[in-house]
């Protein structure tokens, strides 16, 4: 290989130089200007490979292929506790048990632990109940704004760039307004808002008796929680919707109105169809994301009550108190990390009980999607 | 619809299709108009929450009359307010995050080039392989792998630290992902032709590749810039506190002082809200700016990925 390239570099050199008058010297310059050049930074492909390489895969072994495997490890090693902060979960664990300092068990006791652990079901619970009620929720409402936008000719550049607007703002800020705007009963802007309707004040979020108004239930404080989440999440969907809507051919259209369809017909028998790929998409991702949602919950419905500016609870409690009502899986995870540092095994437990829900649903969902999706 | 009207022969049936196609076109325009005011509220809430006095607005809650919200009431206290909080307040924050920010996408832009052009230009043993296996981590919840690295940052004593909210980021699959394809799209022939030029792998990626990909990179980095601007779990677990070297110094970055504000009391008074919508508006003010002056770019990323920032 390499005389290879010797003598094509040789070649080259004699291509470019050989018509000038003074031949020979002009080749030997640029023959050593070459070759020099070389020696400096031509070395094998796949050795600039992992040398380029060597950034991106420092960062990636120890912040996130070791935290893997580490957090797996934290999760099947049960009853133990890690006095020194467990970065290297293994290593303390054989340390331990050969000294024999440390009782402990390799195997599934975290995962009973967590599975019998109340908040814990409880926060899987409220994520199930929210995510079955917002990924539909968003889903169909941003294909129909996105429908509605690529009908339109007038305006639609600035509807566009309204819609959007939600995606570039910060979840905390927003959700901080939306928490205001709903909040303190019956002088809350919502609640003043509803009043030019006739409807009563509503207390929507709070745990304790506010404004004259009784506390808040459980799906008020749901209402609140998915029409913030509705608002932060519609952005992202009627753009990809919008890019799919895009590709479509304009004739299967005119080939439709020509056979006198109706606009439903249309679009229950061309553009659903055609936009499967897109919808697939987002129903994945979305399912994902919102199994994750955590600051969105937050920002909204712990706005008020939270005192130190923990997760959920401002309680060392690990039961359920008062604003945990609508901790979701997330939150209980983070929360158990940061008051029980010395034990990350059963928030690990947590973690891939989500992990494998998670999966679970979108093998699901790619099942399902075989029949229905139109590549 | 004009087009169409070719396809009536009767003119009644031709004008009531008009009719309904008008309709139509009325009742789409009303839908899309009651989402675009659902969008703008929350934002109208904030910037007239914003300059409002406290007063003013308990005023408004109490009676719901809004001329208390005329402008009349209007001042930049609420902002005073917020930019007046000695060494825990707003401008720290924004300092911090500013650091955090630049520092980490550099890191990331740096790692996710040199990373994607490996990936997409050069050949090695078992690239394919690797590559499948760094795509896999992103299905991955993060959360486990901040269990582990917030035990690590505990271990080497990283708590309050710069290097931990910033070196945890330092690489970020789905940017490797997204420039690699960028990277796939440059014809062959320049590589080889810069080859025969004498120009070396590197000298290739510096001089040609990435003056190409130059939209893509600017799209990263925008991106890459508002993810540490929103980022609130992190630095939430890992830098609470004042910084290690300088503990006067709060090492909050803005998401965080906010949602800290918010649980803030005056004289065992929870402080008003027109103040927490002032703190709301001053972070969010960046992001419109940068989406005023970007949107192209972000919303062409946006439309690719599924990350939030």
């Amino acid at each position: 290989m390499a005389k290879q390239k010797e003598r094509r570099v040789e070649e080259v050199a004699q291509e470019v130089i050989v018509p000038s008058t003074d031949g020979a010297a002009a080749i030997d310059a640029t023959k050593t200007k070459l070759v020099g050049k070389r020696k400096l930074i031509n070395l094998p492909q796949w050795a600039v490979a992992w040398i380029v390489l060597i950034p991106a895969l420092f960062f990636i072994i120890w912040f996130m292929l070791f935290p893997i495997v580490n957090t797996t490890l934290f999760a099947f090693i049960g009853d133990f506790y890690y006095d020194k902060g467990g970065s290297f979960a293994l290593a303390q664990f054989v340390v331990a048990t050969t000294k024999n300092s440390q009782q402990s068990s390799f195997g599934f006791n975290n995962f009973v632990e967590v599975l019998q652990n109340k908040v814990f079901l409880h926060s899987i619970r409220n994520t199930a109940e929210l995510v079955i009620i917002e990924v539909p929720l968003t889903i169909i409402v941003s294909l129909l704004l996105a429908t509605f936008l690529n009908s339109i000719k007038v305006l639609k550049g600035f509807y566009q760039t309204i819609f959007f607007l939600p995606y570039v703002t910060n979840t905390i800020a927003l959700g901080l307004v939306f928490n205001i705007a709903f909040s303190r009963g019956s002088g809350g802007l919502v609640n003043i808002f509803l009043s030019l309707f006739g409807i009563d004040p509503i207390n929507w979020l709070s745990d304790a008796l506010v404004g004259g108004v009784g506390k808040a239930t459980r799906i008020h404080q749901a209402v609140v929680i998915v029409t913030y989440s509705l608002w932060n999440g519609l952005a992202f969907k009627i753009l990809v919707f919008m890019s799919g809507l895009a590709t479509i051919d304009k004739q299967y259209y005119d080939a439709a109105k020509i056979d006198g369809s109706s606009s439903f017909t249309i679009w229950r028998r061309i553009t659903l169809p055609l936009l499967s790929p897109q919808i697939l998409y987002i129903t994945i991702t979305s399912f994902i994301g919102s199994f994750k949602m955590y600051t969105g919950v937050m920002a909204v419905y712990q706005g008020q009550s939270s005192s130190t500016g923990y997760y959920f609870g401002p309680t060392t409690n690990p039961g359920l108190t008062d604003g945990d009502e609508w901790i979701p899986v997330v939150g209980w995870i983070y929360r158990y990390l940061y008051l029980y540092p010395t034990e990350p095994g059963i928030p690990s437990a947590g973690s891939l009980v989500l992990l494998a829900i998670i999966m679970m649903i979108t093998i699901v969902q790619f099942a399902v999607s075989k029949k229905r999706v139109h590549y | 619809m004009a087009e169409h009207a070719m396809y009536f022969t009767d003119e009644r049936a031709q004008r009531n299709y008009k009719i309904r196609v008008g309709i139509l076109k009325g009742l789409v325009y009303v839908f899309l108009s009651i989402f675009a005011l659902f969008m703008v509220i929350p934002f109208v809430i904030m910037v007239v929450g914003s300059f409002i006095e406290a007063k003013a607005f308990e005023g408004f809650a109490d009676t719901a009359k809004i001329s208390y919200l005329g402008f009349s009431n209007w001042s930049f206290s609420n902002y005073q307010f917020i930019f007046s909080n000695g060494s825990s307040s707003f401008p720290t924050y924004f300092l911090n995050t500013l650091i955090v920010a630049v520092a980490s996408t550099t890191v990331t832009v740096v790692t996710a080039v040199l990373a994607a052009f490996a990936f997409a230009r050069l050949n090695f043993k078992g690239r394919d392989a690797l590559f499948a296996l760094l795509l896999a981590t992103m299905m991955i919840p993060g959360e486990m792998m901040v269990i582990t690295n917030y035990q690590t940052v505990k271990a080497i004593n990283w708590t309050n630290t710069f290097a931990a909210l910033i070196l945890v980021h330092g690489v970020s699959v789905f940017y490797i992902f997204y420039l690699r394809q960028t990277f796939q799209q440059i014809p062959n022939e320049l590589y080889l032709a810069a080859k025969v030029d004498g120009v070396g792998d590197l000298g290739y990626l510096v001089k040609v590749m990435i003056p190409i990909a130059m939209p893509t990179i600017t799209t990263i980095i925008i991106l890459s810039m508002m993810g540490a601007w929103n980022s609130y779990i992190w630095p939430n677990l890992v830098a609470r506190g004042g910084w290690k070297y300088y503990p006067q110094h709060s090492m909050k970055l803005v998401s965080n002082g906010l949602r800290d504000m918010f649980s803030l009391t005056i004289a065992n008074q929870p402080i008003p809200d027109t103040y927490k919508i002032a703190g709301s508006m001053v972070i969010s003010i960046p992001l419109l700016i940068v989406f005023i002056l970007f949107r192209k770019y972000i919303m062409r990323g946006v439309s690719r990925s599924g990350i939030k920032g």
